[in-house]
């Protein structure tokens, strides 16, 4: 019986079908404790479905490259739906053109202070250069966060952890902070959570209202391309990548 | 659906052609999403296959992340010895991005509206 077992766990462990399944199934349970938790942002989806995959490789002892023979099937994607978030932008293109300048304003110094207090920071309490530079595009969407850390020499896989952790912090502080400094319009609010916390961010934002949720999706797009444009091209200009 | 994913594909692959080609310090999905966005203004808007695909994917975007995240099993080392830092940084600069966004775009706002209303005058 045991030795049946542990055939047919051998032989699922070499294909990749297990990794693609078990994926999928932690995130259906992992969504499902979201919903049911009425979308509580530290129930965020990825986290959970993270967590019980990591606690399911680790008590079966399995290798994360065996897991990701399977999973990166679903990685794969994030390419295409990079690709993908230019059709949300260009339907927001009217909103973008009419507030072009607050926008370009917001951006610009929204993208600037992600990247350089998170580099500062982690510089002042000692983090090591590879940390630092995982660390930079932790607000923008993962799969250019993953695309500018592996350019520059960081590490994808840390940065996404990185990103996920971002966008939760960013779900859970943003309402208190808008609230505190008195920022009022919901076009303001959701795009500054956009911009500081990407997709998780922008899932926030639409529960303030629909207006926030559309500029946070425009402030995720956004910041995506600026990160993606102007880090490597700052990092190149001031020496860092030699 | 296939329609648009085989769009969204060859745009992805024109994206990293160029990338590698012209040697861009770029990931190759920007510039296909650059692309993308450049066609969608010169012929006024996305197919509904497009559209409805493209909200497919983005719906679930957060499925994406999942692999990836896992691999925080590879940097267990390096997030136990460097926690610190990481969790500083995060959260103080996840809050002063929040903060200087809002603050400029309400500045820019302001001046902005002001403007448009002294031009009604």
């Amino acid at each position: 019986m045991t030795s049946s077992l542990e055939d047919i766990w051998v032989y699922l462990a070499a294909t990749p079908l297990l990794g693609l399944t078990l994926t999928l199934v932690a995130y259906q349970i992992a969504y499902w404790l979201y919903v049911r938790g009425g979308m509580h942002p530290l129930l965020n989806p990825v986290l959970v479905a993270v967590a019980l995959l990591v606690t399911g490789l680790t008590v079966t002892d399995t290798r994360y490259q065996t897991y990701f023979d399977g999973a990166q099937f679903v990685h794969f994607l994030l390419g295409p739906a990079t690709v993908a978030l230019a059709v949300p932008l260009y339907a927001q293109f009217g909103k973008l053109r009419r507030l072009l300048l607050p926008l370009v304003a917001g951006l610009l110094a929204g993208a600037t202070t992600a990247v350089g207090s998170a580099v500062v920071v982690g510089w002042l309490l000692g983090a090591s250069r590879q940390t630092l530079l995982s660390l930079a595009p932790k607000s923008i969407t993962t799969p250019v966060a993953m695309g500018i850390a592996e350019k520059l020499g960081g590490l994808p896989s840390l940065t996404a952890v990185l990103v996920v952790s971002t966008g939760v912090l960013g779900a859970v502080v943003a309402k208190s902070i808008l609230d505190a400094i008195r920022i009022s319009a919901d076009s303001v609010r959701g795009f500054a959570i956009g911009v500081a916390a990407h997709g998780i961010g922008t899932a926030r934002a639409f529960q303030i209202s629909e207006e926030a949720g559309a500029f946070a999706g425009l402030g995720m797009g956004l910041n995506a391309l600026a990160t993606a444009l102007l880090f490597p091209a700052a990092y190149h200009a001031f020496g860092f990548g030699g | 659906m296939i329609g648009a994913i085989t769009v969204l594909l060859i745009y992805q692959l024109i994206g990293e052609s160029l990338v590698v080609a012209l040697g861009l310090p770029v990931p190759g999905p920007v510039v296909g999403m650059l692309l993308l966005f450049l066609t969608l203004l010169l012929r006024g808007g996305a197919s509904p296959d497009l559209r409805d695909t493209a909200q497919g994917i983005l719906q679930h975007l957060s499925l994406l992340f999942v692999p990836a995240g896992v691999g925080v099993m590879l940097h267990a080392g390096r997030v136990a010895s460097e926690w610190l830092p990481i969790l500083v940084a995060l959260l103080l600069s996840t809050v002063a991005t929040i903060l200087v966004t809002a603050v400029t775009m309400n500045l820019a706002l302001a001046r902005v509206e002001k403007g448009a209303s002294r031009d009604d005058e």
